[in-house]
């Protein structure tokens, strides 16, 4: 084979399907909010104009699961409606991922008590933990890009 | 707290209320219960009615009361929802926090815990560790991810 059939026309560039995948899936994260406590206000500030969850591409919540590919679960979470929450989990399509947005979706937080799950990954897999009570939207968008850094390594792979 | 206090035998709550709400108290501010298990008082449980003069001309807060009803195990209490219909709520929450039982209204059944829930979690000898998660491990099973945080312990069962 000649060495010119190597190269690629100019405008274009060479990758692994899987990367430029991952890529295109990091940039454009369609989350699904599942609010239920306080954290949703500091969800709000984190998604509204001051702090600007968009520059990320995550601007575009869907209030549906069959459209998201990101369920951030904000707010504690009791057992009375840990049922919902698996069940909208299972209804979103593939390939997705799930956020536990405080304190309280992560371990329970000071609620151990009989009406609290004590952490939302007793019921659903669990990809990123943002602590805090309720925490900064500096900390939201720091998880932000680490879920980017982690779409982008496993989100590209063909399922 | 601003008002007075009264107290009530339990099985006259409705003939005092009745008589409160004449006087003019036309509000249940709130209706709750405590449980005095670990000071052992008989009887146990205390059912407080607070009840407020509202004028609805002015807005105004023209005076409290508090009724106090003592009441023991098993405990049983007629219903004041004929008087304030806001008691249909609060006594639904007294009865599925703390197990008091109201006669003389239907429909009376959980209002914040779920209908598979056993027992009443406010009784001070509902054991503090008890769980009964609807879904989830109760059984030590772990769920199906690799992100599921097996250093955790979770308290299940009894």
């Amino acid at each position: 084979m000649p060495l010119e059939a190597s190269i690629p026309p100019a405008g274009t560039m060479t990758t692994q399907i899987e990367a430029a995948l991952g890529w295109a899936r990091k940039y454009s994260i369609f989350q699904y909010p599942f609010v239920t406590a306080c954290c949703g206000m500091e969800y709000m500030s984190a998604a509204a104009s001051h702090y600007d969850m968009d520059r990320f591409g995550a601007g575009f919540p869907r209030f549906s699961p069959r459209q998201a590919d990101c369920l951030l679960v904000v707010g504690t979470i009791s057992h009375k409606i840990a049922p919902v929450l698996r069940r909208i989990y299972e209804q979103m399509p593939r390939p997705k991922w799930v956020v536990a947005f405080g304190v309280c979706t992560c371990t329970g937080g000071f609620y151990n008590d009989y009406s609290t799950v004590q952490g939302i990954d007793t019921i659903v897999p669990v990809d990123l933990y943002i602590p805090g009570c309720p925490p900064r939207p500096e900390t939201v968008l720091h998880g932000l890009t680490l879920l980017q850094e982690k779409i982008q390594k496993t989100g590209g792979r063909l399922r | 707290m601003r008002g007075e206090r009264k107290d009530s035998p339990a099985e006259r709550n409705h003939e005092e209320l009745a008589a409160l709400k004449a006087e003019g108290y036309n509000m249940l501010v709130d209706l709750t219960c405590v449980d005095y298990l670990s000071q052992n008082q008989t009887p146990r449980f205390d059912v407080i009615y607070r009840l407020m003069k509202f004028d609805l001309i002015e807005g105004q807060d023209l005076g409290r009361v508090e009724l106090h009803c003592a009441v023991g195990e098993a405990p049983v209490l007629r219903s004041v929802k004929d008087l304030w219909p806001v008691a249909d709520w609060l006594e639904r929450e007294v009865w599925d926090m703390f197990g008091v039982q109201f006669q003389d209204r239907p429909d009376i059944r959980r209002l914040l815990m779920y209908e598979e829930f056993v027992g009443h979690p406010l009784r001070k000898d509902y054991p503090i560790t008890k769980r009964q998660p609807l879904i989830g491990p109760k059984d030590g099973a772990k769920a199906d991810s690799p992100s599921f945080n097996i250093l955790k312990p979770t308290i299940t069962g009894e």
